[in-house]
């Protein structure tokens, strides 16, 4: 796969924010998740030349950390907390009610671009567990019969 | 340097201060066991926990290989919670192990299995799931089998400060972390110049060459005539593999080895190292009177030539067109001994005894071949020959000292000879590129400012009152130096020799594993002078050969007269010279 140049260019650019970091590969990933969306091989060979860092280590430090993806994320990526209270709670169940509904695993994105479903561990939000993010708005003790109306509100949110 | 006093099981000793506890115990006397550290300065992750120690006052016990002593230091081996805590360390990395070891190549010189033995290891102490594994055979050089990797780091610290690459690294967390090139791809479809030095420091079977012995074993089922070479740095290093001393000599007796396993012809690769001498100093003049941008660079590396197209490949017209010595070697057994001789050359099997394994992937390349036929057919490390050797039941004490075939293409100069080490190929070709400027031979034939081995080395010579800078340089990470130099133009040397491996072939990614463990009787210090000592063999043979210029060797001289022309002839090329890719793609889909 051959990047546009206007991707070169951006990713080009974050690189060079961080010019002065003594270790700028943190600080320029998190910026190419939030800003490119993910970060495949592709763009990993852009920094690790920018950055003169080797490409297994830039593939290394995305892989380790959950918050950084290899494929692109959907628009709207459900965090279901699976952290020791909210697993106790029932986190799993929740975690798999929604895979089943949307068809997809933890991990991956629904066809039509529209949801990633990820397992977090912990999300600091232990008083109100079972909990889940979506796009960094918190719902608090999700039920399993909420589940599929909050699926629809954002299915709904799209279609207007 | 400042000495401190530490305590080893409670009896005084006086070391330097700086050390870490490992270090200081072992220059005590006491070896602990390790599997992640390796030379000092390198690989220090800490990662294997195998040389935990007792140390008086902490509240938990230490990894010595990371651990700095200091004074009045009370460190205990013996302590009970120790011993116990090394032996679980080991049965823990081998839980995720794959035991296979009576099929694995590397049984016998596995550090893993040594140091299981050395703690007391219990067999299958604890079972459960194991990481899902990957096995990379595609490419020509290397074997990368996850399922024996400990994750000690050593590859990935070899490959990131020996050669300044990276190719290996650690990818995902935790259960399922996997030493791997990116994407977990294979070693063909990244940018490796599969030089194999994370070979030569993994201490399990998870690195290995790609091994040849069953190709040759068919070429001997077959009835070819399968014709042998050996390049100058295997002599320097195979009888360490029988327990001699490094630094011993094994030209003889491995001349007479490989007449034992039934070669039909003996040759040795300095022939070729000759032939690429004469065929390289042409070429380097031509260049200078041609006023071609300077500098030439040296061909014969085949590791060094992937690095080239992968990394720099808008400076491949500085690289000579010279095949490599034993690709030439195999062109000339395929073209004049074969015709001379009224064999045909397809029934020829050309095996290549190389310190490298590199020169398994540049034997594929298509560029080596003449008329579609490979000029080398089969390429086998220097332990690789010591795995055939024993495999054939030859005792290497009882192994005479022999000659190679005198047959049309045997003999061989000392220049040859230091091919094998950093400096010796720029050596070899001063000689030779004196004698063609001038008509006169340079004495002394011995020029020093071309031995040692720093990474970059740089000298200058006045001939017919031209003065000529060249550079020599070993180990990718220093190639880089003088590349960036040439690339921003402020590069003033005119020729420069690169090779692959830090030190040179002696130092190969196919030569002999050099593990202290395996190694009692050598000096503690035998990881920083090992290189030396392999490297004096080769100077020790040149010095005392009677001929010391490829020019003046016989059998060149008579290639050229009956069957080549002159240097750099048409024919000369189309059998000796090669050309490079200037389009690799680094990360192929």
């Amino acid at each position: 796969m051959r990047l546009r140049k206007e991707a070169v260019d951006m990713i080009k650019e974050i690189c060079s924010r961080y010019k002065d970091e003594p270790s700028p590969l943190m600080l320029v990933l998190s910026d190419v998740q939030k800003e490119y969306g993910y970060i495949p091989l592709e763009v990993q060979e852009i920094i690790s030349q920018e950055l003169d860092v080797p490409v297994s280590d830039i593939y290394g430090v995305v892989t380790f950390y959950s918050f950084f993806s290899l494929t692109p994320k959907g628009r709207y990526v459900i965090g279901v907390c699976i952290g020791t209270a909210c697993y106790v709670k029932g986190g799993q169940n929740v975690l798999d009610k929604f895979g089943e509904l949307l068809k997809i695993k933890p991990g991956q994105t629904t066809e039509d671009g529209l949801f990633t479903l990820d397992g977090l561990r912990c999300i600091g939000a232990c008083g109100i567990a079972p909990a889940i993010s979506i796009n960094g708005k918190v719902y608090p003790k999700v039920k399993l019969s909420d589940i599929p109306k909050i699926i629809d509100e954002y299915r709904n949110k799209e279609m207007e | 340097m400042k000495k401190i006093q530490i305590y080893i099981e409670n009896k005084p000793y006086l070391v330097d201060e700086g050390l870490t506890i490992l270090e200081a115990c072992k220059v005590c006397g006491f070896n602990i066991p390790s599997l992640c550290t390796f030379k000092k300065g390198e690989c220090s992750l800490a990662s294997c926990r195998v040389c935990l120690v007792h140390v008086e006052g902490e509240r938990r016990l230490v990894p010595s290989c990371a651990y700095p002593i200091r004074d009045g230091m009370k460190i205990s081996i013996s302590d009970p919670k120790a011993v116990i805590a090394r032996r679980t360390s080991v049965e823990l990395l081998l839980s995720n192990h794959h035991y296979n070891c009576q099929a694995c190549r590397k049984n016998g010189q596995c550090e893993l299995l040594e140091v299981a033995r050395r703690v007391g290891a219990r067999p299958e102490q604890y079972v459960g799931e194991k990481t899902i594994t990957t096995l990379d055979e595609l490419a020509p050089a290397l074997v990368r089998d996850t399922s024996k990797c400990i994750l000690c780091g050593r590859c990935v610290e070899a490959c990131k400060n020996a050669q300044g690459i990276g190719i290996l690294g650690f990818e995902n967390r935790g259960f399922n972390t996997i030493v791997s090139p990116a994407q977990n791809r294979s070693f063909n479809n990244v940018p490796c110049i599969q030089c194999g030095q994370c070979t030569l420091v993994c201490p399990t079977g998870a690195l290995m060459e790609h091994s040849e012995i069953e190709k040759l074993d068919k070429a001997f089922q077959e009835g070819k005539y399968v014709i042998v070479q050996t390049a100058p740095a295997v002599r320097a290093a195979l009888a360490e593999e029988f327990g001699e001393p490094i630094g011993t000599n094994a030209t003889g007796k491995m001349v007479a080895a490989l007449k034992r396993l039934g070669f039909y012809r003996v040759f040795d690769t300095n022939f070729g190292a000759d032939l690429t001498i004469v065929e390289e100093a042409t070429e380097f003049i031509q260049r200078v009177v041609s006023h071609r941008p300077g500098p030439m660079i040296t061909s014969c590396s085949p590791g060094w030539i992937n690095y080239i197209e992968y990394y720099y490949p808008e400076l491949i017209d500085h690289l000579s067109s010279c095949k490599s010595p034993h690709e030439m070697m195999g062109a000339i057994i395929k073209s004049y001994y074969a015709e001379k001789h009224n064999i045909d050359r397809s029934q020829i099997c050309v095996v290549s005894i190389m310190p490298c394994v590199a020169k398994k992937f540049e034997k594929e390349r298509s560029q080596n071949a003449v008329d579609g036929i490979a000029d080398v057919d089969v390429v086998l490390t220097t332990r690789e020959l010591a795995q055939l050797i024993k495999r054939s039941g030859i005792m290497w004490k009882k192994l005479p000292n022999e000659e190679f075939d005198d047959d049309l293409i045997g003999k061989y100069s000392g220049a040859g000879v230091i091919f094998g080490v950093t400096g010796g190929v720029m050596e070899a070709a001063l000689r030779t590129a004196y004698h063609m400027l001038t008509n006169q031979e340079m004495e002394p034939i011995e020029f020093t400012p071309c031995r040692g081995l720093e990474g970059i080395k740089e000298a200058s010579l006045t001939i017919n009152g031209s003065r000529y800078n060249v550079a020599m340089c070993s180990g990718m990470k220093n190639a880089k130096v003088i590349l960036e130099q040439i690339k921003n133009g402020t590069c003033e040397y005119d020729f420069v020799e690169v090779m692959g491996c830090p030190g040179g072939c002696v130092n190969g990614g196919g030569q002999p594993y050099v593990t202290p463990l395996f190694l009692p009787n050598e000096d503690d210090n035998i990881l920083e002078t090992y290189v030396a000592k392999r490297a004096n063999v080769l100077y020790e043979e040149d010095k005392n050969k009677a001929i010391r210029r490829s020019h003046l060797n016989p059998d060149i001289i008579e290639l050229y007269k009956s069957y080549l022309g002159e240097y750099g002839s048409p024919k000369a090329h189309k059998l000796l010279h090669t050309s490079y890719n200037k389009n690799r793609d680094k990360y192929p889909d």
